[in-house]
């Protein structure tokens, strides 16, 4: 077999593979993702977009596609790396291979390169840009095209994946009024669809929003509990969410509305309370990192993926941290002392990964019902 | 939570010898538990009766009982030592049932001890069927439709509910001893029969078949704060139907998606918590239905397994280790990660490699055993490989398996040359016909050759939704295969000079091919093909095992070979010091006559090595063992033992010396490979060469004036006869250099030598068949030791009790010796400081000798460690192999003032795995059959005897009724024995043999022959009417009334004697 697929990193780092998917170029963050399983989610998760993602473990495809574990209507990552790309599939749910559905979305994949290389060089020097290229082989162009493409740093990438026509806020925005439940407005950052069925799960009804919904707005639909989502890329860039994250704390001295954040959703409540967030040297993204909760004393493992992180130091004290990741030490969760406000920077929503943490959906549901 | 400060001192049960279903992995579990219990600062006493063990070392614990694993023994160690707690979750099935077995006899509570780690409720809902299913259903969990019988009748009914297919499991059995498949239904009553039998509580588990189902299994802990973590996922290639111990397993899953894998996650953790696992590891089994992922819970393990051994060195997660600190207290997040160091215990590893685990099977020394595959567990060991991809891994894990393969076919061996004709032959002939017949057949029945058939179809053009159907192997595994295939026929049409050569060559690699495979592939020699990979610089770089992905930097220097472009060795934390480093080759897959002894051995240079400020490397493949835990050596390479994966280290490390002599069989055969590349530390290639090549070493023992039995060799029938002839009957006859007495047998006329050479040729085609002497009724004594090249320490002797003839390795041994005149002592004693000394012996050697009129012969000299090391490094308190290791870098005898003062006999005794293998004649002879050993020690030799066989598991009656049967060879040596018997029991015989000791004025009872009346053979066996039988073998004839009677003796349990001489030691 030829190869037929190049990848450059940001520091002229050249790697010669096998392309799979889409006959592309494109450029984006590389980061790397240890979860054993769970591609399917990991393409569809819009928090990935802007980033090319490498996954960890080899065998990547062995179960296909089926669409019911999507978490978004396409895929966002830019490209995809894995050490083999499995020519087959095999599973009962499966309805199409994964290369097929990298080509639907125009998303180039490559395989057959030292990988666990790449995951050690991200970790030594950081994360960095990368281009993925099936069609143009010449280092120089591709190096070019690499450059000028902007970094994620202070970017608004929310604009980007809210800006479709098919973002879930329609499919979600129609749910009539269910009986007596609860209602919880989500605000979609790049929304993960099993956090719509989780919330759903625990009884609640759910209405989607879009990241730059304006706060009277929201209010105008009389909503019991707000979700801030998950969504990509540097939350300072998202300045609409912050200004509302501030909304929302500051609404709270009138009026008991309780809110969850959770990833770039907890950030942004960060922000808006005044705290600073902090670039991760090569963030975290997997399904292992053990959280404790501090005041349990329980460990919950837990779903990551995220780059930049609440800087505790400059937490106001009208926060107090709840969680707390044991391999780093970095900020997982905190809480308003005051306020009905709770934010998670993993995700307790899984999808994939672990369980969990899904009783976090049932502690807000609580919060909301508090309040009857 | 710190560590509990209310426990001082906690007793760890051991798991007793190694047998089929619970091998050295037990092992290397308790001894992480005892060192991590150590480190914590508790006393800790241990019970084993397994000297062959590291865990059974002296500074393992606190105090080492090698005791037989009984309750009665158990109860005196806890009465003397009053510990605190017992942790009975390390030492497999047997040391749960005896925690279970203690709290039931009262003792527990009697001593006010505690169990950790496992209480006997969660043991008895994990372990009884019944309780587990019930406990199942509770919490909304499927398990297969099922019943319970406790008797025959019951059996029936249950078995017409369900309908067949339908399987049979015994409860509280050992590795699935004496379940089935039942799919005929006239078969049923006799596998229910037998499963009634095999279950000591006589209780069975009737349920329906998932067979075809595919299996998973994942590896849980638990802490006391209810956290709960996966450490690994498995999924087993064979699917439901096979034992998982017998199954080719695969980590991680690869055929499930990720909602799939958390729904098995989140049952795992409500079936823990709900058997009420409060600490500790356990291993819970999966079937999901294929078509609509139906998932039923199988089975849980509530202790460290052999999977959990498996899943530690697949992740470098060391579980038992962590599973005792769980038991005294410790949370998950408070103790570290050791291979990362900076990040807790409390996660779940993540790898990104493939570990293939393949079993080992020794069919060969069990030729008329049924050797399908089914729930009861057949396989005596196994290999574990590592590769960036499922096929690379495969591959590795196939030579590894030392069964003279290289790989996945395409090496010349087994059906490879068959299927390269038929595939040129007409697809409608007969022979391809035929043969694609045979095929199926062999894909259908699960059988230990079916991974080598389904590359067999494949190239015969089944495809690969065929081979999926027939065999029920998820296709994904069998794609995998057939792009093996694939890539065998490119590297056939490969020019091997060509550029594009470079490439093909490289990606060939990464799929695990051999050398010698693509040598063979493309007409070259393996020695052509690694000199052009080394110039073409394709070359091996080695990955470490970091539990971790590479997130986070490792310490912990564990690491597996594949070909890509970083190779982490050159820069790696842990670099090799100034001091000088030293690889040791490790003996590979368990199989019978290469056991945990040399493992034990092996584990023993690497500590002393280090003791001398060197660094240690080990190369090794089998996962069950300590030397493989990472904690054992400086640096591990989780490797096959093939010439080119060991050079390939030698190249990348250096070392200063290599040490062969420790390793049995696998190592030695290295060296020729090796020994121009490396320095062989010790004893010299050439001397050892000149042990094994019988004319060399026959003129050596002339030089030096020693004897040895008169022999010969043969490469026809006509020549053997002629040699036999010459040295007169009976004689020995055997092919040369291998290990465990492989194929041996003792011929008493011209047709044994002629029905042997027959089969022999098979054997090994090369080499001459070799005819010695056979001294019939010498006593044969086993001698290690200890050689620098200028003194020799001599360790006591070890006179073998079952008589010449008898494979060493299956006989017990006592020592010191108690039939041997002090001066025949002293006179083997010079012989083996002159052999040792004039063949250049540095390190261990071990002799054996047969004395018979006051001749001593010698039979065989092997200057390497041998089976005995540990035993008698057990029996006199001195480490022999530790010893021999420093002796190897420089130390001289003298600087360690050896001494002992043995005041005790010792005895081993050896356990025999027939239960496993149905058909086959329980009877020992020159081939070796037992698969682990027992020590036991007292101040009298019959006490120590008598002992050794409690802890064998030989339950010898003290009165009652016994059944004789001798071979009229035997008869006229029995009588004084028989009447010694006669005081002590009633005596029941053969017709034969009554009359003949009613001659002698023995009051016998007769029993008719098989079918020859109503208190026949099988009556009296049968309902348990005698419970001793003494049976001396007359010859090969198959399905004799002397067959029946070993088969039903073992099968019911009867303890069998089957030579004089354990008779003999037996009785006062």
């Amino acid at each position: 077999m030829k190869k037929d697929a190049i990848l450059i990193l940001e520091d002229g780092s050249v790697f010669y593979g096998f392309g799979f998917g889409a006959k592309k170029t494109k450029v984006g963050e590389v980061v790397f993702n240890t979860a054993l399983t769970g591609y399917e989610e990991i393409l569809t998760d819009p928090s990935y977009c802007g980033q090319i993602v490498l996954m960890c473990y080899p065998h990547i495809g062995n179960y296909g596609i089926n669409f019911k574990d999507s978490e978004s209507y396409r895929i966002w990552v830019e490209g995809f790396i894995v050490r083999e790309y499995s020519k087959i599939y095999s599973n009962w749910k499966a309805k199409t291979s994964l290369d097929h559905f990298l080509k639907k979305y125009g998303v180039p994949g490559i395989e057959g390169i030292d990988t666990r290389k790449i995951v050690k060089k991200i970790r030594e020097k950081g994360s960095m840009k990368g281009i993925i290229s099936r069609d143009e082989f010449n280092i120089k162009t591709l190096m070019k095209k690499l450059k000028e493409t902007p970094s994620i740093k202070g970017r608004d990438l929310v604009s980007i994946v809210n800006r479709s026509p098919y973002s879930v806020f329609r499919r979600y925005r129609a749910t009539e009024r269910q009986s007596d439940r609860a209602t919880v407005a989500v605000i979609d950052f790049g929304v993960k669809l099993n956090i719509i069925r989780l919330l759903e799960k625990v009884g609640l009804r759910v209405i989607v929003l879009k990241g730059n919904t304006e706060l009277k707005e929201i209010l105008r639909l009389n909503p019991d509990g707000i979700l801030l989502s998950n969504g990509p890329g540097d939350p300072e860039g998202v300045t609409y969410g912050i200004k509302l994250a501030r909304e929302l704390i500051n609404y709270n001295k009138e009026k008991y509305l309780p809110v969850l954040g959770i990833c770039l959703g907890h950030q942004l409540i960060g922000l808006g309370s005044g705290a600073k967030t902090f670039k991760l040297k090569f963030g975290h993204h997997g399904g292992n990192h053990p959280v404790k909760d501090l005041k349990t004393g329980k460990i919950e493992i837990t779903v990551q993926n995220h780059n930049f992180c609440v800087d505790p130091e400059t937490l106001p004290s009208s926060f107090e941290i709840t969680h707390i990741n044991l391999n780093d030490k970095t900020l997982e969760g905190m809480k308003h002392k005051d306020f009905p406000i709770l934010s998670f920077q993993y995700h307790p929503e899984g999808s994939p990964g672990p369980h969990d943490s899904e009783y976090i959906f049932q502690e807000f549901k609580r919060l909301i019902e508090k309040d009857e | 939570m710190p560590k509990r400060t209310d426990l001082e001192k906690i007793l760890v049960i051991g798991s007793g010898p190694i047998i089929i279903g619970q091998a050295c992995e037990f092992d290397y579990s308790g001894s992480q538990a005892l060192k991590a219990l150590k480190e914590e600062g508790y006393k800790t006493i241990l019970v084993n009766s397994n000297p062959a063990t590291i865990m059974t070392d002296p500074e393992m614990a606190t105090k080492v009982y090698i005791e037989p694993l009984t309750v009665e023994y158990l109860e005196k160690i806890i009465k003397k030592e009053r510990p605190d707690a017992i942790l009975p979750t390390l030492g497999g099935q047997t040391a749960l049932n005896l925690a279970v077995e203690l709290h039931e006899k009262g003792i527990l509570e009697k001593y006010n001890v505690e169990l950790i780690g496992a209480n006997v409720e969660s043991i008895k809902k994990a372990e009884s069927r019944e309780m587990f299913k019930k406990l199942m259903k509770e919490i909304g969990i499927e398990t297969p439709k099922s019943g319970i019988a406790r008797n025959l009748e019951e059996a029936r009914k249950i078995a017409k509910r369900i309908g067949l297919p339908l399987i049979i499991r015994p409860a509280f059995t050992l590795g699935g001893t004496g379940g089935a498949v039942v799919e005929k239904e006239d078969e049923f009553s006799y596998f229910a029969k037998k499963a009634l039998e095999a279950s000591p509580v006589s209780e069975i588990l009737i349920e329906e078949s998932v067979v075809g189902w595919k299996e998973f299994e994942l590896e849980v802990m638990r802490d006391k704060k209810d956290n709960c973590v996966v450490i690994c996922s498995i999924e087993n290639l064979d699917p439901m139907g096979v034992h998982t111990g017998d199954s080719i397993t695969v980590a991680p899953a690869q055929t499930l998606t990720d909602k799939e894998y958390q729904e098995l996650r989140n049952l795992s953790f409500k079936i823990i918590r709900a058997v009420g696992v409060d600490t500790g590891g356990s291993n819970i089994q999966f079937a999901v239905n294929p078509e609509n992922g139906k998932i039923y819970a199988i089975e849980m393990n509530p202790r460290v397994s052999r999977s959990s051994a498996l899943a530690s060195k697949a992740t470098g997660f060391p579980i038992a280790k962590i599973a005792a600190k769980l038991a005294v207290g410790y949370t998950l997040d408070e103790i570290p990660n050791d291979i990362t160091k900076k990040t807790p215990a409390s996660f779940e590893p993540v790898i990104d490699y493939v570990v293939v685990k393949i079993p080992r099977f020794n069919f060969e020394k069990f030729l008329e055993a049924d050797q399908r595959l089914n729930s009861s567990m057949k396989s005596v060991g196994e290999v574990l490989s590592f590769g960036r991809t499922f096929k690379e891994a495969l591959q590795k894990a196939i030579r590894s398996l030392e069964i003279g393969r290289f790989g996945l076919g395409g090496d010349g061996m087994g059906q490879t040359k068959r299927v390269e004709k038929l595939r040129m032959a007409n697809r409608k002939s007969r022979m391809v016909r035929d043969f694609l017949k045979e095929i199926k057949e062999k894909l259908k029945l699960p059988n230990c050759d079916r991974i080598f058939n389904i590359k067999y179809g494949l190239q015969m053009g089944l495809t690969v939704e065929e081979i999926s159907k027939i065999s029920k192997i998820d296709k994904w595994f069998i794609n995998q295969i057939k792009e093996i295939v694939e890539m065998e026929e490119r590297i056939k049409k490969c020019k091997v000079q060509s550029v594009k050569c470079k490439e093909i060559l490289k990606e060939a690699k990464q799929y695990g091919f051999s050398d010698y495979q693509i040598g063979y592939l493309t007409k070259r020699s393996e020695k052509e093909i690694r000199n052009l990979r080394k110039k073409l610089k394709i070359l091996p770089t080695y990955k470490s095992v970091d539990t971790c992905s590479a997130e986070f930097e490792s310490y912990t220097p564990y690491f597996y070979s594949t070909y890509e472009e970083e190779n982490e060795i050159s820069n790696h934390s842990v670099t090799q010091s100034l001091s000088r480093s030293v690889l040791i080759i490790g003996g590979g897959p368990n199989r019978i006559g290469q056991g945990i002894e040399f493992d034990y051995c092996i584990c023993h240079a690497s500590f002393a090595l280090r003791e001398e400020g060197f660094f240690s490397i080990i190369v090794n493949s089998n996962p069950e063992t300590v030397s493989t835990d990472y904690d054992t050596s400086d640096r591990l390479y989780f490797e096959p033992l093939t010439p080119e994966d060991v050079l390939n280290i030698i190249e990348t490390e250096k070392p200063y010396g290599v040490i062969v002599q420790l390793g049995g069989q696998t190592p030695l055969n290295l060296t020729k490979h090796i020994k121009k590349k490396a320095r062989i530390l010790g004893t010299q290639p050439e001397a050892i060469d000149l042990a094994e090549d019988r004319i060399k070493f026959s003129k050596f023992l002339k030089k030096i004036n020693v004897k040895n039995p008169e022999w010969g060799k043969a490469r026809s029938i006509e020549e053997a006869l002629r040699v036999c002839k010459k040295i007169g009957y009976p004689v020995i006859l055997r092919p040369s250099y291998v290990l465990g007495g492989r194929a041996m047998e003792i011929a008493y006329e011209d047709e044994d030598v002629e029905r042997y050479l027959e089969r022999a040729t098979e054997v090994n085609p090369e080499h001459p068949v070799l005819i010695d002497k056979f001294l019939e009724n010498a006593i044969e004594v086993d001698v290690d030791a200890v050689c620098d090249g200028e003194s020799v320490f001599i360790a006591p002797l070890m006179e073998h009790i079952e008589e010449a003839g008898i494979h060493s390795g299956d006989s017990a041994c006592v020592t010191p010796p108690v039939s041997l005149l002090e001066k025949t002592i002293e006179d083997i004693k010079k012989i083996t400081e002159k052999i040792a000394l004039n063949l250049g012996v540095i390190g261990l050697i071990n002799l054996q000798f047969a004395v018979k009129n006051g001749k001593i012969y010698v039979l065989e000299v092997n200057p390497r460690a041998s089976r005995t090391v540990p035993f008698i490094s057990k029996a006199i308190g001195v480490p022999l192999a530790k010893i021999a290791t420093k002796i190897m870098i420089g130390k001289k005898l003298k600087d360690f003032n050896l001494k002992y003062n043995l005041k005790d006999y010792c005895v081993k005794e050896v356990v025999l795995p027939f239960i496993r293998f149905s058909g086959v004649d329980p009877v020992l002879g020159p081939e070796m059959k037992s698969t682990g050993e027992v020590m036991g020690r007292a101040k009298s030799f019959h006490k120590a005897y008598l002992k050794a066989q409690i802890a064998a598991g030989n339950r010898i009656p003290e009165k009652g009724n016994i059944l004789i049967s001798l071979s009229d060879r035997t008869k006229n040596e029995a009588v004084p024995i028989i009447k010694l018997y006669s005081k002590k029991y009633k005596i029941f015989a053969t017709p034969g043999t009554a009359k003949f000791l009613k001659r002698f004025g023995i009051k016998v009872r007769s029993v008719e022959k098989i079918g020859k009346g109503d208190f026949d053979v099988e009556h009296v066996i049968k309902n348990k009417i005698v419970s001793l039988i003494i049976n001396t073998p007359s010859g090969k004839k198959s399905y004799s009334d002397g067959y029946w009677i070993r088969r039903w003796a073992y099968e019911n349990q009867i303890p069998l004697i089957t030579t004089l001489s354990a008779c003999k030691a037996l009785i006062k």
